[in-house]
């Protein structure tokens, strides 16, 4: 009876594990995370220097918050785990995110902070 | 095999075991975040509100060193590199690995601090106080409410080092290096937007 717990057990366990198993990168791909993450650094620094973003602001805008969004969302899924993690905490931390973007979007446009810019 | 991290679902009653299935102190970690997202959101809004406002002294956008700041951004992305492969070497059961990354981590965010100490110095020497005009306070307030995260994690990481130089951070508490380590990510995405919203935007 002992034994055939003993047998049953690791099986049910190698089962239960390959339901549950998350895959996170490895050390290399956490350098290459990184890397790349660098270079989008650098090309936003980049648009400091061009005299092009200077004078066409909206481009500047649509250049730069893509990669400020991306930036982000490659930190949270990939160094903080979020792509791999349990779903609930995504939720949650979407939340926080979605409400403070929608209450602080309407407080800068009840004064009219995007028409002055 | 290393780049793998079997993770085995506690049972009820089991040690361990939560109502929702994931582990509360990292989801208490998810929740604090989350509410982090409003109050930085606030800051960032009040920022936006009141830089072009300024009716007396310098303002802060006429101060900004964008080669220095650029330089201590890519400090603090990298921090996040050595943090998150310092959570890698503890669930391998590498300590020693783990204790160094922890070390790099907690230099590399010193280097952020000092860097911005440096900055609101030079600024205070132009002319640009805490209550020169609203612009500057906004800015003061925001990217200092942002420095006092960075130096909570930094002594966050110097207490998980001490634990783990003690013998105190077995490879079965790698949870708690993962929670230290979502807050310091945190504190990098939030000087992501800082970074691009209040320095690059003109």
């Amino acid at each position: 009876m002992a034994t055939e717990t003993e047998h049953a057990e690791p099986t049910e366990a190698v089962a239960h594990s390959a339901d549950h198993a998350h895959a996170h990168p490895s050390d290399s791909q956490y350098v290459l995370i990184a890397v790349v993450l660098a270079f989008i650094t650098g090309a936003e620094v980049l648009t400091y220097y061009v005299d092009f973003f200077k004078d066409h602001f909206p481009i500047l805008l649509l250049t730069l918050i893509p990669m400020m969004i991306i930036k982000f969302a490659i930190v949270a899924a990939f160094f903080m785990h979020l792509r791999f993690d349990n779903k609930l905490f995504r939720r949650v931390f979407i939340t926080g995110i979605v409400l403070a973007t929608i209450v602080y979007m309407i407080v800068l446009n009840i004064f009219h902070v995007f028409k002055h810019s | 095999m290393s780049d793998v991290a079997i993770h085995h679902d506690p049972k009820p009653g089991e040690h361990g075991w939560t109502q929702t299935g994931v582990s509360n102190e990292k989801l208490g970690m998810w929740v604090f975040l989350g509410s982090e997202c409003l109050l930085f959101g606030g800051l960032i809004s009040t920022y936006m509100l009141y830089k072009g406002t300024a009716l007396k002294g310098p303002k802060p956008h006429d101060l900004y060193d964008i080669p220095f700041t650029s330089v201590s951004s890519f400090v603090l992305l990298m921090s996040s590199m050595t943090m998150v492969l310092a959570l890698s070497a503890i669930q391998r059961g590498d300590h020693q690995r783990c204790r160094v990354w922890l070390a790099t981590t907690a230099l590399l965010g010193a280097t952020f601090i000092s860097g911005q100490v440096y900055e609101f110095t030079s600024f205070v020497k132009e002319g640009m106080g805490y209550t020169t005009n609203t612009a500057a306070s906004s800015f003061y307030t925001l990217t200092g409410f942002h420095g006092v995260h960075v130096s909570l994690g930094i002594v966050m990481l110097m207490s998980l080092f001490m634990m783990s130089v003690r013998g105190r951070l077995p490879q079965e508490k790698s949870e708690v290096v993962e929670i230290v380590g979502l807050y310091w990510h945190f504190v990098d995405v939030v000087w992501i937007l800082i970074f691009t919203v209040v320095y690059l935007i003109p």
